[in-house]
Formats: structure tokens, C-alpha cells, sequence
């Protein structure tokens, strides 16, 4: 039977049209030509210039959506509800930019770290991982489509376990960290994909904007409350949210130092805007039940989680676990500022994710350097080294004040934002002024954990005779890049704090609504 | 070298053709009978499989090395991934298969589909096999003089 052909309207898509797929696009295909490609001396070079053009991409989209709006792309053409959607806005634009940042800094150290720590036959399948991780992260912060983020989710956490299993070589617990890692993380993602499917029963579509529209009509049932709590606990696994947190401190401190740093600003950190997203776009925070959730449950939880990793934090012996039972408080600062509920709280949280994300990305790169140099990372082996590696130790400081909080840092601002959130709530509730104080009471602790760090670096005698030599520039580049940051964004803050609010803004407005289609006829 | 089981190797010397014609059916008829690129990714490993179970690992990877199946893993994705980039650079969406036949959009759907699909059985054969190489290569834990 012959068909008539006949004309479609059709408008050719230009490469900023594109820019929403491009980002995660670039570096997925560049995983499978590196394994492709098998050639040792080409895997960095791919690696590296795929992460710089995601970044490139990353800032356009931001340029874009800085000041509101978003920007939608179909993939296949294919209209949303039933195609895919990718939707970029404030909020995740800010998380693709910072993703796509560590992911470019952390490279050029993760070469010398990499050699140093990895069998040389497994680079290739380490770089490969290592994009195919990247994809995942930037995937589920890009898309709009809740079993999209599921499946960006599991490409992300599988390359995840591959790399935190390659410290293998260095020492053998890597096996059981990464496979608790493993173990947790599926069942965290299969919580959350129990969550979509109870949310798929009860509105029948999988688009965010679509699921947001059919929840506002349908009001509150028991499935929707249910696929509420399955996606929350499912992503607090991912968060490491304490008391969920239990894989997190074994997996950084056994994967290669590159990876540490490139899991700790990042892998958390997407996860977080996930639940931001279901909480605030898909989910409304006038839910009850997710009111109720963010105060009596968030709030609590991040206060516990503030002291209680803080001050295990204050007892470790190994520099690396020290930063990992920060990383767990640390993210209790940023979940604190998004269970206060109003959008400076919200902004406390996002600037925190950043400000974290450098100040975290900077001390683990600092740490590999001395494990590069002393072979491990007990106070014991990288005592004295603080003076003998000047230019690593003088980073980790700006670092560790960051961390603490220090003004003329980054992560003053974020505590200043989270302080001023929680006395603006002050007025009705008093009980909000208690937070404010806790606030600044763990940062105490902080300073106990980190002086002990520096204690250990510059005070204590080195366990050697043999002097340590400098890290290589190669790897100081990108510590001091971040190091300059963390002051950089501790002084000028209109650029962080600016995106920031204008992102909580977005999400506290609620879902954008569906994409309406113009133009062409598919 | 196994020389027993005469019945088994004449059989599967015999069956080994038979299922990787099956299996390119099964792909290429993908988008109008049920099948496609994961199933026919799936019966083609089988044929490599059941070779290697009857006639050792060494002798199929004469057949198919391992760094082949590396590359068809990759290859695969790269194929799928490509197809979308082709439809970005014909003006498109990523992945609108419309774009390779502008004034018959269903045709290029059929086009774009059958080259994915392609993709995605070399894939999974690759895939496949590589898992059988993975277990049948691994050396025993505890070999029988350690007792």
C-alpha cells in the first residue's frame, strides 16, 4: 500500500537548542569511546575535555535560567507526558554547574592520584567509570522525568561502586566498603523506585510537572503519602541523611583519593536536589504530610546529625574518616536550612551544597596529596608534614576554616544564611532559636576536628627523618583553584548566594507546570 | 583435550548455526513481531555459550577473543548514542528518528528503530558473553593442593 508522503512542518534545531541533552550527552558518550578507543594514553585527555565541555555547557544553561524561567528539551521528539523531558531551571542548572566544576578540577589531580594508586592495566576502565559516573549525576539533576532520575540514578551509584572498589589496590577493605556501599545503595534505590510506583498508581504519568498537577487535584491519599516516604528514605540513603549514613564513611575513606573528592562534592549533593525537587516541585511543601516530614523528622534528624558526626568526627585517628563523619554533619547543615522551611532557609541549603561541595573537594584533595607523599592518612603518617609540604598544608588550612566556618571563607555565608533563616522563624516559634545556637555550637566541634588535623600537620614531630617532597603542580593547581574559591565565595557571595535564591525561589513557587508544545506537529 | 560426549558436540556444532540465524531474526524483525535488540542480544550470546560449555573456554575464545567482546560492549552504546546524534545534526531532537526521512516521518521512525535496536543487541551479546568469560575464567578459590 503506497502512502502519500507528505511535508512536516519543521523548525531545524540549533546547537543552543540542544544544550539540555548536550550536558549529559557529552560525557555518556564519551565512556563507551574510551572503552572503545582501549588506549591508555587517550582515556585522561577524553575524559578531561568532556568534563570542560559540560562545563562550558553547564555555565550557558545557568546564563540562561539565572534570573527564572526554564528551558525544555524533548528528547526524540516525543511530546511529555509519554517522551522524556529534560527541564532546566535555577535550581538544577546551579547543581549542573557545580557537578560539572568538581567534575573538571578533580581530573587534572585525579591523573597523578590515579597513577600513584591504580594498577596501570585498569586506567582505562577507571576513566570510563569515571564519565559513566559523571553521566549519572548530571542525568538525574537534568531530567524531568521521575523514572529517568531512577535510571541515571543506578548509572551513577553502579560506576560508583566500580570506583570505590578500584582502592582495592592500595588496600583490601575497598571490597567491603564498596560492597556495603552496594548493598545500601540498592536498597535505597529500590525504595525509590517503589516510591514511583506507588506515585504511578495513584496519577498514572511519570512526568515531574504532570505527577504535580494530578497530586494538586487528587489531594492526599495513603498511596501518595506512602510513595512520599519510600521516595524520601530511598534518596536519604543516597544523601547518607543519619542515621542512613552508615556506608559513607567506609566508601570515602577506602576508594582512590581522587574519587573521594569527586563522590564528596558531588554524589550527595545530586541526590539532595532530587528530594529537593520531589519535596518542593512534585510533592508541595503544603502537603501536610511533607510539612510534617520536614519538621518533625529533617529537622531533628540534621540537628542530631550536626553533633553527633561532629563529634565522632573529633575522635577519629585518620584524616580521611575525620572528613567523612564531617561530610554526614555537613550535610546536616544543608538539610537543617531546607527543614526550616521558609527561602532563606532554602538558600542556606543550596549556597551550603556548593560552599560544601569546594570546601569538601579541597581538604579530600589536600589528604591524597599527603597519602601520594606518606602512604596513608593516620594523624600518625602525615605528622610534620603540614611544614614540609608548605603549599598542600597552607590549602588544607584555608580548607579546614572554610569548613569551620570561619568568616572570609565559604562556609561562613552558608552558616550566616542558615542563622538568619532560623531567626526569621524565631518570632513564632522560639524553639527556633535553640537551632540557631546549634548552629553555632557544632561549628565548635568543627573546630575541635579540624584543629586536630592541623595539630597533626604542623605541630606533631614528623614519624620520619626522610622529608616529604612538595605535591606535584599538577595536583596543587587544582587544590589552590579551590582554595581561592572558598575565599573567593566567602567574600564576594552575590554570585553563589544570587543563583541560590533565585533557585529556591523556583522550587518554593512549586511545580512550573506541564510543557506546552508549540510549532511543530510530531 | 574432551573427546566424550559425541552426541553433545554433534548436536551442538549442528545447533550453533541455527541459533544465531534464529537470533538475527529475532533482531531485525524486532519492530513488527515481538523480539528486538535485547533478545536477539541474548539467543546470540547463547550460541557462543553453549559452544564454550561443550568445547572449553580456550576454544571459544578462539572464536570470539575476549578483546572483542570489550569492544562490542562499548560499540553497541556508541551505535544507539549516534543514531541520536545523527538526528541532532539533520536539525532534530536527539534521538527523533523522523529526521532520516523528513517527508515520511513513520518510515524514518522504522529506520531510526531498526539501527538502535542493532545497537542494543550488540550490546547485550557483548555483555553476555563477557559475564560467561567472567565466571568460566575465574580460577578456583581454594586449588585442590591447598588442602
Amino acid at each position: 500500500m503506497a502512502v502519500e508522503p507528505h511535508t512536516v512542518e519543521h523548525t531545524a534545531r540549533t546547537l543552543m537548542d540542544h544544550l539540555p541533552v548536550l550536558q549529559v550527552l557529552i560525557p555518556f558518550c564519551t565512556g563507551p569511546i574510551i572503552v572503545f578507543l582501549g588506549s591508555r594514553r587517550l582515556a585522561w585527555p577524553l575524559a578531561f575535555v568532556a568534563s570542560a565541555l559540560s562545563l562550558i555547557v553547564s555555565l550557558m544553561l545557568l546564563w540562561q535560567v539565572k534570573d527564572g524561567g526554564y528551558i525544555a528539551y524533548t528528547l526524540g521528539g516525543w511530546e511529555p507526558p509519554l517522551g522524556i523531558e529534560y527541564r532546566i531551571d535555577a535550581a538544577n542548572a546551579f547543581v549542573l554547574m557545580l557537578i560539572s566544576l568538581i567534575g573538571t578540577i578533580t581530573l587534572p589531580y585525579a591523573l597523578i592520584s590515579v597513577a600513584d594508586e591504580i594498577k596501570r592495566r585498569d586506567h582505562t576502565l577507571f576513566y570510563a567509570c569515571w564519565m559513566l559516573c559523571f553521566t549519572g549525576l548530571l542525568g538525574m539533576v537534568a531530567t524531568a522525568d521521575a523514572f529517568n532520575v531512577f535510571v541515571f540514578l543506578e548509572i551513577s551509584s553502579l560506576s560508583t561502586y566500580v570506583l570505590v572498589a578500584m582502592g582495592a589496590d592500595r588496600d583490601r577493605r575497598a571490597l567491603t566498603a564498596a560492597y556495603d556501599y552496594l548493598i545500601m545503595g540498592t536498597i535505597g534505590a529500590t525504595f525509590f523506585v517503589i516510591g514511583l510506583g506507588m506515585i504511578y498508581m495513584a496519577t498514572g504519568t511519570l512526568n515531574m510537572a504532570d505527577i504535580a498537577d494530578r497530586l494538586a487535584d487528587q489531594g492526599a491519599n495513603r498511596t501518595v503519602r506512602s510513595g512520599f516516604a519510600f521516595v524520601i528514605v530511598g534518596m536519604g540513603l543516597k544523601i547518607a541523611m543519619f542515621p542512613l549514613h552508615l556506608w559513607l564513611p567506609k566508601a570515602y575513606v577506602f576508594a582512590p583519593s581522587a574519587v573521594t573528592v569527586f563522590l564528596a562534592a558531588t554524589a550527595t549533593k545530586a541526590a539532595i536536589y532530587v528530594m529537593l525537587r520531589f519535596t518542593f516541585s512534585v510533592y508541595r511543601p503544603e502537603f501536610t504530610y511533607a510539612t510534617n516530614t520536614l519538621e518533625m523528622i529533617f529537622l531533628p534528624l540534621a540537628v542530631i546529625a550536626m553533633f553527633s558526626a561532629s563529634f565522632v568526627a573529633a575522635f577519629q585517628t585518620n584524616f580521611k574518616r575525620m572528613l567523612a563523619y564531617s561530610s554526614v554533619a555537613q550535610i546536616g547543615y544543608i538539610l537543617l536550612g531546607v527543614a526550616i522551611l521558609n527561602e532563606t532557609g532554602l538558600t542556606a541549603g543550596i549556597v551550603h551544597l556548593f560552599n560544601h561541595g569546594i570546601t569538601k573537594a579541597l581538604m579530600f584533595m589536600g589528604v591524597g596529596a599527603f597519602v601520594l607523599r606518606a602512604g596513608g592518612s593516620f594523624y600518625a603518617q602525615i605528622a610534620g608534614l603540614g611544614r614540609q609540604m608548605p603549599l598542600t598544608g597552607a590549602a588544607l588550612v584555608i580548607g579546614g576554616l572554610s569548613l569551620i566556618g570561619v568568616p572570609g571563607t565559604a562556609g561562613f555565608i552558608s552558616k550566616w544564611y542558615l542563622v538568619q533563616a532560623a531567626f526569621e522563624r524565631a518570632p513564632d516559634n522560639p524553639m527556633y532559636l535553640a537551632i540557631a545556637v546549634s548552629v553555632v555550637l557544632s561549628s565548635l566541634l568543627a573546630v575541635v576536628y579540624v584543629w586536630r588535623a592541623f595539630e597533626a600537620m604542623y605541630l606533631m614531630a614528623p614519624a620520619t627523618d626522610i622529608r616529604a617532597k612538595e605535591a606535584p603542580l599538577l595536583m596543587l593547581v587544582p587544590m589552590w583553584v579551590l582554595a581561592i574559591a572558598c575565599i573567593w565565595f566567602g567574600i564576594d557571595t552575590d554570585l553563589i548566594a544570587g543563583a541560590a535564591a533565585q533557585a529556591a525561589a523556583g522550587l518554593f513557587e512549586g511545580s512550573q507546570g506541564m510543557l506546552e508544545m508549540k510549532g511543530a506537529v510530531h | 583435550m574432551i573427546q566424550h560426549h559425541l552426541i553433545l558436540r554433534v548436536v551442538t556444532k549442528l545447533l550453533v548455526g541455527t541459533i544465531i540465524v534464529f537470533a538475527l531474526y529475532v533482531q531485525f524483525h524486532g519492530d513488527f513481531s515481538p523480539g528486538g535488540g535485547f533478545q536477539a542480544g541474548v539467543i546470540m550470546a547463547v550460541a557462543f555459550i553453549i559452544y564454550g560449555i561443550v568445547f572449553g573456554l580456550e576454544k571459544v575464545k578462539q572464536v570470539f577473543p575476549a578483546w572483542i567482546v570489550h569492544k562490542m560492549v562499548a560499540l553497541g552504546v556508541l551505535i544507539y548514542a549516534g543514531t541520536g546524534v545523527v538526528s541532532m545534526f539533520l536539525g532534530y531532537d536527539y534521538l527523533d528518528y523522523g529526521a532520516f526521512s523528513p517527508h515520511h516521518p513513520t518510515h524514518g521512525q522504522h529506520w531510526g528503530l531498526l539501527i538502535v535496536e542493532f545497537g542494543v543487541g550488540v550490546t547485550v551479546t557483548g555483555v553476555m558473553v563477557a559475564i560467561y568469560y567472567a565466571f568460566a575464567g575465574r580460577p578456583p578459590a581454594i586449588s585442590d593442593e591447598d588442602w
